[in-house]
């Protein structure tokens, strides 16, 4: 059997208090101080019941609440779990954690490293918090690149597709420095109308940006 | 056809597959005591390179590159380990054709404590840079973080390349360091073993960090001799249960392994050879024998190098992908060192000797924190 | 002994980041993991480290902690008991 082209079924975009989904503003807070102030505004928003997201460090609450955004309206259960694909990607890897851990080592006399802050300062964690939420259990890749690159995401995305090993992929870039943060993500699968590829992403990325 | 062609492991029991191997043959264990302040304030039992040997064999590839830069010990080990590979590979790492994919979980994270570098040096992105420099090679270097599976990954990744006529070649290097930053994070997860590691033991009582870079040189083109092994399939796959225990059911190295013998086209009775992830961890071990006895490879036999080199976290999978090309080569696995008596609660066939065999087809595991698990099976390739 | 474990529940609900529970919300002997308070194996090594860290007592073996951890009130008569 031929296999449809993977398309881009929606998109969303989180930066400046504001969480755009295919192009329409969908929430805003500008009294929101901080993304953890603003991660917080926009979980209670969709007023979804899930205690662990106030575990979370604060890039994976950014990564969370973008993936809520993006799969509102969308029904992931016609796919099998083993068939649901993330791949990620951002340039400060998990920084901001990393900082916060080296200061509770960089003291000998106040020596507590915390086993919470500490798990996630691996990126992928973003990955796994996303796929414990929606129960995707495909394939799992975060790549670290200076700026955002639709070609690496969407030619792993498709290589994957083409390789018969998922269905349905979340994409995208994710990325949280001490002063700003960002989210992209979006949902491959063979529904929608926009193909995907590197150029149409790179389009879409550029005009939220 | 994805072929293996070179390979390098720098770690504490050698600076090259070869003597790193014949090391691990012998039984000499790599993790020792390490009384070093700097990293944690009592001794902690880790695998670690020689920085001496390091720091002279580093300044014979600067000068025959006429370089005169700074690097860090990270950067160090991962330049010389592909400089090995590469001269072993005859690949040439300044086309275009060649791409360069790192796989670490914290690179030069040391950074964050003191740093003599410019500031972005501690940023992931920028060690692509660095290593892509150093031998002109002109693709930006692509950066795999992804836990304890990035070693694995980065090989599947590279393979996906290859196969998509993306790249002849690809450059696969893989390295991570012991610091403070990751002891003291272990430390605080209880899941440092007070002694060398005893994967798969009934007394296993947790893991030992090791340091290591390794580099796989894999291509299009396969080289003039008996020792051609291929890539024949990787997946990776998500429990979807918890970011730091594994799953109970090993529910997402069941996917991995299934998906990848798929791709293989091989029967799950051609695997003669399963190279484990093998922490040591009451956990990680206990799941990965269920998902190898869901598979119904109960048999099949298994092993962790992990008891020698320790987990070398990003470079894991490549240092042991390298160690078990260099089984296949010789026809001969490795015991499982520390491993006494059988600790989990599924009968699978762990190594507890060096033991000849005629290796064609074999499984990698690697499993990981955020839930990840990746799977990879090489073989022989027929003529 | 009261006065501990009220002490305990705001600094569980901070360490623990509960954010959405009020340290009325916590009954002093309800189980902390599985069914109570769903606490999960990284929360059992962060109450170590609140041990460690507000009460200077170190839980050396962590399968100790299975006890200490069954619910506030034995977290409470444990710091009582180990406190210098």
């Amino acid at each position: 059997m031929k296999k449809e082209a993977l398309k881009i079924e929606t998109y969303c975009m989180v930066k400046n208090n504001r969480i755009v989904v295919d192009g329409h503003l969908v929430f805003e807070d500008q009294d929101a101080v901080g993304l953890k102030a603003f991660a917080k505004t926009a979980y209670r928003h969709l007023k979804p019941s899930y205690n662990k997201f106030f575990k979370m460090d604060e890039i994976s609450k950014l990564a969370f609440v973008a993936a809520e955004f993006l799969l509102k309206d969308v029904n992931l259960e016609k796919y099998k779990s083993e068939e649901l694909s993330v791949v990620l990607s951002n340039s400060e890897s998990t920084m901001v954690t990393d900082k916060n851990h080296q200061q509770s080592i960089s003291d000998k006399d106040n020596f507590f490293p915390s086993p919470s802050v500490f798990v996630y300062t691996l990126p992928n964690i973003m990955i796994g918090e996303i796929s414990i939420r929606h129960n995707m259990k495909g394939d799992n890749a975060f790549f670290i690149v200076e700026n955002f690159n639709a070609d690496l995401i969407a030619n792993h995305i498709n290589n994957l597709f083409l390789t018969n090993k998922s269905s349905a992929f979340i994409g995208g870039w994710v990325n949280y420095s001490d002063d700003k943060y960002e989210a992209f993500l979006y949902l491959a699968s063979e529904s929608g109308s926009i193909l995907h590829n590197a150029s149409e992403i790179e389009k879409i990325f550029k005009i939220n940006h | 056809m994805v072929y293996f062609r070179s390979d390098n492991i720098i770690s504490s029991l050698g600076f090259s597959t070869k003597e790193t191997f014949s090391s691990i043959f012998n039984g000499d264990i790599g993790i020792r005591q390490v009384e070093d302040s700097s990293i944690y304030h009592e001794p902690f039992p880790a695998s670690m390179i020689d920085l001496n040997r390091l720091n002279s064999e580093f300044e014979i590839l600067a000068n025959k590159y006429s370089n005169t830069k700074e690097y860090t010990k990270l950067e160090k080990m991962l330049l010389l380990s592909i400089e090995e590979a590469l001269r072993k590979s005859g690949v040439n790492i300044k086309s275009k054709r060649t791409g360069i994919i790192i796989s670490t979980t914290k690179g030069n994270i040391d950074l964050l404590e003191t740093n003599n570098f410019p500031k972005d040096r501690v940023m992931l992105w920028k060690l692509g840079d660095v290593i892509s420099d150093f031998f002109d090679n002109p693709n930006k270097a692509i950066i795999i973080s992804n836990a304890c599976i990035s070693g694995v990954l980065a090989i599947n990744t590279a393979a996906m390349y290859i196969n998509s006529g993306r790249f002849d070649n690809m450059i696969v290097t893989g390295a991570d360091i012991v610091s403070r930053f990751v002891v003291s994070g272990f430390m605080s997860f209880l899941s440092l073993s007070p002694t060398a590691c005893k994967p798969f033991d009934k007394t296993r009582d947790g893991l030992s960090l090791g340091e290591a870079a390794a580099t796989l040189i894999l291509s299009n083109k396969r080289e003039n001799n008996e020792h051609n092994i291929v890539h024949r399939g990787g997946a990776s796959a998500n429990d979807a249960n918890h970011i730091s225990g594994p799953s109970r059911t090993g529910e997402g190295s069941f996917i991995a392994i299934d998906k990848a013998i798929k791709e293989s086209g091989l029967n799950y009775n051609e695997i003669d050879h399963i190279s484990a992830h093998g922490t040591a961890t009451p956990f990680n071990d206990e799941m990965e024998s269920i998902a190898i006895h869901r598979h119904g490879m109960d048999k099949v036999p298994v092993n962790s190098i992990k008891g020698y080199l320790g987990h070398t976290l990003g470079a894991a999978g490549v240092v042991e992908t390298a160690i078990l090309l260099e089984e296949m080569r010789r026809n001969t696995m490795i015991a499982t060192a520390g491993y006494n008596e059988h600790g989990v609660t599924n009968y699978i066939n762990v190594l507890s000797k060096n033991t000849p065999q005629n290796l064609n087809a074999c499984l990698k595991m690697a499993s990981g924190f955020g839930g990840s698990n990746a799977a990879m099976i090489v073989s022989k390739s027929s003529k | 002994m009261e006065e501990l474990i009220e002490k305990l529940k705001v600094q569980l609900i901070e360490q623990l980041n509960l954010e959405d529970m009020e340290p009325e919300d916590i009954d002093a002997d309800e189980p902390l993991f599985g069914t109570g308070l769903g606490l999960d194996s990284i929360d059992a090594l962060e109450l170590i480290v609140l041990l460690e860290k507000e009460y200077g007592i170190k839980i050396q073996n962590p399968k100790d902690g299975q006890k200490v951890f069954f619910s506030l009130r034995t977290m409470a008569e444990f710091i009582k008991e180990n406190q210098k």
